[in-house]
């Protein structure tokens, strides 16, 4: 697992996961490459991380695809990361296609789920969450 | 005393509260007005380990982690 402050340099960090695999023997790669639209006139999005748990929740998954023989990467952003440009990057590699295809679908979305991070749109320099767009993590309401 | 820190955009700085179990936590942060809304939406880590146990006995040090709903991507 990668944090980076500011955007993903996508090509650097493609070829460098694809360098770390070159003799690994799988035979697929499949990176998810998030971008940043502008919509709504935000300028950037911005992402608060909590790290402990991110590392335990990348972890349980590193298990999950070793079980099939495959290997799971990630990449995400710090801070402010201006439309246009990533800030996130995931990728899984397999021996054969359709366990990466597979993986990769529940990676993502559970990365959505419970990955625990924050985001923020950034308009006129300020930022505002993005309530709307976040999901509660599995057990919330416990204190409730 | 356990220290209970509140991640991503919830504006309060960290408390320390006087607590044996989760549930107390529970009870004290019910009857602060800014806090009370977020809980019903809010998961809960002690010492960095996601938890689902209200029961849970708390010791001195102990670290509680409210972490609100998530986006990344």
């Amino acid at each position: 697992m990668e944090l980076y402050h500011g955007s993903l340099d996508v090509e650097t960090i493609f070829s460098k996961w694809l360098n770390e695999e070159k003799n690994s023997n799988y035979g697929a790669y499949i990176p998810f490459v998030g971008t940043i639209r502008a919509e709504d006139g935000i300028e950037a999005l911005s992402f608060d991380i909590y790290e402990p748990i991110l590392e335990q929740w990348f972890q349980n998954w590193v298990k999950r695809a070793e079980e099939l023989g495959a290997k799971v990467k990630m990449a995400h952003a710090i801070g402010d990361v201006p439309v246009h440009t990533s800030s996130y990057i995931s990728a899984v590699f397999s021996p054969k296609r359709r366990v990466a295809l597979e993986l990769i679908d529940e990676f993502v979305e559970d990365f959505k789920a419970n990955a625990p991070i924050w985001k923020y749109d950034v308009k006129d320099g300020k930022r505002i969450y993005a309530e709307d767009r976040s999901t509660p993590m599995s057990g919330s309401g416990l204190l409730s | 005393m356990v220290r209970v820190e509140f991640l991503g955009p919830i504006s309060q700085e960290v408390l320390e509260l006087e607590a044996k179990t989760l549930a107390e936590v529970a009870t004290q942060l019910q009857n602060i007005d800014t806090i009370a809304p977020w809980l019903e939406k809010c998961a809960v880590a002690v010492n960095d380990q996601m938890t689902a146990d209200l029961s849970m006995v708390l010791k001195s040090g102990d670290k509680i982690s409210i972490l609100p709903p998530v986006c990344g991507g």
